[in-house]
Order: C-alpha cells, then structure tokens, then sequence
C-alpha cells in the first residue's frame, strides 16, 4: 500500500463513518481490508483502493468501512455504567415517568447487541417494578452485518463469557451445542436500526436515555462536539447520557454535565442547543458560534 | 495482596492461570487435585479458589462440597474454570456454593470479569 492509498483510505472512512485514523494505523488497515481484497480477488490493497475509486463500488465501500470499525463487545461491559443504570438511572426516570409509564432507550452503537440485551436483562432482573410500563430500547449500528448478529441473538461460548454473570447466562440464553442464543422475550425487547451517528437521527428521539459508549473516541473534536449536540437535542431535559470510560463532554460542550457521583453519566444542561444544519455538513467553526448564540 | 488457590491436574493450565492472575495483582499458590486443595485450605484459607473439575484423587465438584462445610469455608469465592459446559453441570456446581462459572478455553479478559463480578477486583 502506497502512502497515497493510505491516505485516500483515511480520508474515505473519516467521510463515511468518522473514524479518525492516524499516520501509524496502517497495520490495522492492512490487517483488517487484506482479507477484503483477498475475497473480491484483488492482489493487494492498492487494487483495492483503485476498484473503490472506480464505478459501482458502492458494495466494497460497505464491506471497508464495516470491516474498519472496532465491533470489541461484552456483555455489562465496564459493569459501572450498568450499576448506575439499575441504582440511579432507572429508578429517577421510573419516578419521574410515573404518569406516562414509558421509557425510551437509544444504544447508540449497539455493535453486536451485548450492550442492549444488557440493559434489557438488567430491566428484566427489576421485575414486578416495570409491570405495566411500556420500554423501547432503540439499537442502532453503522454496520448491517453486526445488527444481523445482533438480531439472532446468538452467541459463541466465548462471547458469552465475556462480562456476561453465569447466573444471568443460566437464566436468559438457552445452548445449543457450543453456542448460546439470548431469549426471545429479550430479542423482543430491543428494535434494530442501521444508523450513521454522522447522518440525521432527530425522527429517532425523544429518548429518556442515551448510551453512546466506546464511539467518540474514535470521531475527530468537530465531530464529537456535533453528534453531542445533536443527542442533546433528542434528549429528554431530565434524561440521562451514558458515555464510555475514557470520553467525557467536559471541554467539549456544555449541552451535557457530569452528573455528581456516577462517572460516565451525563445530565443535559439547560435549554437544547440551537439548531445547526441537521448533520455533519456544518464547518465546525460555524457550529460553536450558533451555539454560543444559543439561549441556555 | 489478595491469594488465589489453582487447583488444576495440568501444570499448563496451571501457569497460564497463575500469570492471569498475577497480572491481577494476585498471590497465587497451586493444587494438582481437590484432595491437594483441601490441605491447602486446612492451612490457610485463600480469598479466591480457581477450580477445574475433573482431577483425581479428589474432583472439584467434592472439595466444593467439602470446602463449603468448613470453619469459614464460606469465605473464599470459588470460580469452576473447566471443560464441562452443560448447563446442568453448571447448575450443579452454582448449587453446591460455586460463585462463578469460566468455561474453557478462557483468556484473560474472561478470569477478570468474573473476577470483578464476584468482587475479587
């Protein structure tokens, strides 16, 4: 792969997912695109990178930018979040829901669905509490062949294990030889969605509760900034923002604040922020300053 | 520094879980069978006990049960790290005071889930 490839590849992932790769990735390039090539027979990746820049290469592009964002899940990944989920979060929004009795849930990057059957076992595990409420947990991925995994819901052996307690492994997923299929009351419980957190998602919401772990990182500052944003504004004003172990708003934007005690956990701040172009096509400078004039 | 008893008949697996849980800040001491395991605890009883199944002399299903009766065998929180992966071995093993389950083949990241699942770390 030549440098010139490598940069067309950097340039075409930002465009098309976000993700930011720097100069000393190109390991993970070669090591996650080789296999590509190799199964639309082409010799090399910069056989690769010509056939993405020819005509009707719209397939290969799906398979590079699926093949090229981190899919790493587990069940109860990090295990925090999730006990503030069943000790804080759930039952604030149980109380101040009371009258309408429904929860809204997004996962933003729901990958292979280990992070939204989670949160619907942890729901499940609160039992009579949630009788006669109504919860959607909406799940959305960039990429169609996780959510396909995600939706049949089952699991290697190793998988399973992976965060995942043996006593909720007995109790929600049944074996099938070497593999483990989550229940179908659970399946039941989460709606799939393929989405580019770059594109528009306002008809998603309004939710109660966003999970948007683990996919910031990989996005540039401008990007983190207005996807933030954009959540804020689908967000309800006494919800709840759940974000991974090493991303935070702070010093990004005051549309979030941390809330007291529950590393993680974001409360909105204020009024919603003002309205920019709807995506990701607003220059980052132009997006601060209709915020700044924004009323809080 | 927390210890943690390995009792597995394979010195493998023995030295894979030991660098494991070294890593996980552990002090490790080792048993090749339950019967080993049992003396071991009859000295000194560890805060966590990484336990195969099937060994001889005495399996790990036994000195579960045989632990579990002890003064204070109530005590250490005991992880099957084993090849028997039917549900109703695990249930099994969950009924007799098991606290966790690792199916093998394991890695590191699956030991410390459950290891922080059962409060170890």
């Amino acid at each position: 792969m030549t440098p010139f490839d490598y940069d067309y590849l950097r340039k075409l992932l930002k465009d098309r997912s976000g993700l930011v790769l720097s100069a000393d990735k190109e390991y993970l390039v070669e090591s996650r695109l080789l296999p590509i090539a190799r199964k639309n027979s082409l010799g090399s990746l910069s056989e690769l990178v010509q056939k993405l820049k020819g005509p009707g290469s719209e397939t290969l592009l799906v398979a590079v930018v699926e093949a090229m964002t981190t899919n790493e899940t587990f069940f109860l990944r990090d295990k925090v979040p999730f006990d503030h989920f069943r000790n804080s979060i759930v039952p604030a929004l149980l109380k101040a829901r009371e009258a309408k009795r429904k929860l809204r849930i997004w996962c933003a990057a729901a990958s292979t669905g280990q992070e939204p059957y989670s949160l619907a076992m942890c729901l499940k595990d609160m039992g009579p509490r949630l009788d006669g409420w109504r919860v959607e947990i909406v799940a959305t991925d960039l990429s169609m062949d996780v959510l396909d995994k995600a939706k049949a819901g089952v699991y290697s052996q190793f998988e399973v294990q992976r965060g995942l307690p043996i006593q909720m492994l007995l109790k929600y997923f049944t074996q099938t030889g070497e593999t483990w299929q989550i229940s179908s009351e659970i399946r039941s419980m989460v709606q799939y969605r393929t989405l580019n957190l770059l594109g528009d998602f306002t008809s998603l919401g309004p939710f109660d509760l966003v999970f948007c772990r683990n996919v910031l990182i990989y996005f540039d500052q401008p990007t983190k900034i207005d996807v933030l944003e954009r959540i804020r504004r689908i967000t309800e004003p006494d919800g709840f923002l759940v974000l991974g172990a090493a991303e935070t708003v702070v010093g990004l934007t005051d549309a979030f604040k941390p809330v007291q005690d529950q590393r993680g956990v974001y409360a909105p701040n204020g009024a919603v922020p003002a309205k920019g172009a709807g995506g990701f096509a607003m220059p980052a400078t132009q997006r601060l300053a209709a915020n700044f004039g924004a009323p809080r | 520094m927390k210890t943690c008893l390995v009792v597995d008949d394979s010195s493998v697996i023995r030295k894979v879980a030991r660098r494991i849980l070294e890593g996980m800040d552990f002090a490790i001491t080792e048993a090749e069978d339950g019967q080993e395991a049992l003396d071991a605890c009859q000295r000194e009883l560890p805060d966590a006990v990484l336990l195969d199944w099937n060994m001889p002399r005495m399996d790990g299903y036994e000195f579960l049960r045989t632990l579990r009766r002890m003064p204070g065998g109530d005590r250490p929180k005991v992880v099957f790290c084993t090849t028997e992966n039917e549900v109703a071995q695990i249930a099994r093993a969950l009924h007799a005071g098991a606290d966790e389950y690792i199916m093998k083949p394991f890695d590191k990241d699956i030991v410390a889930a459950k290891f922080q699942e059962v409060g170890l770390v």
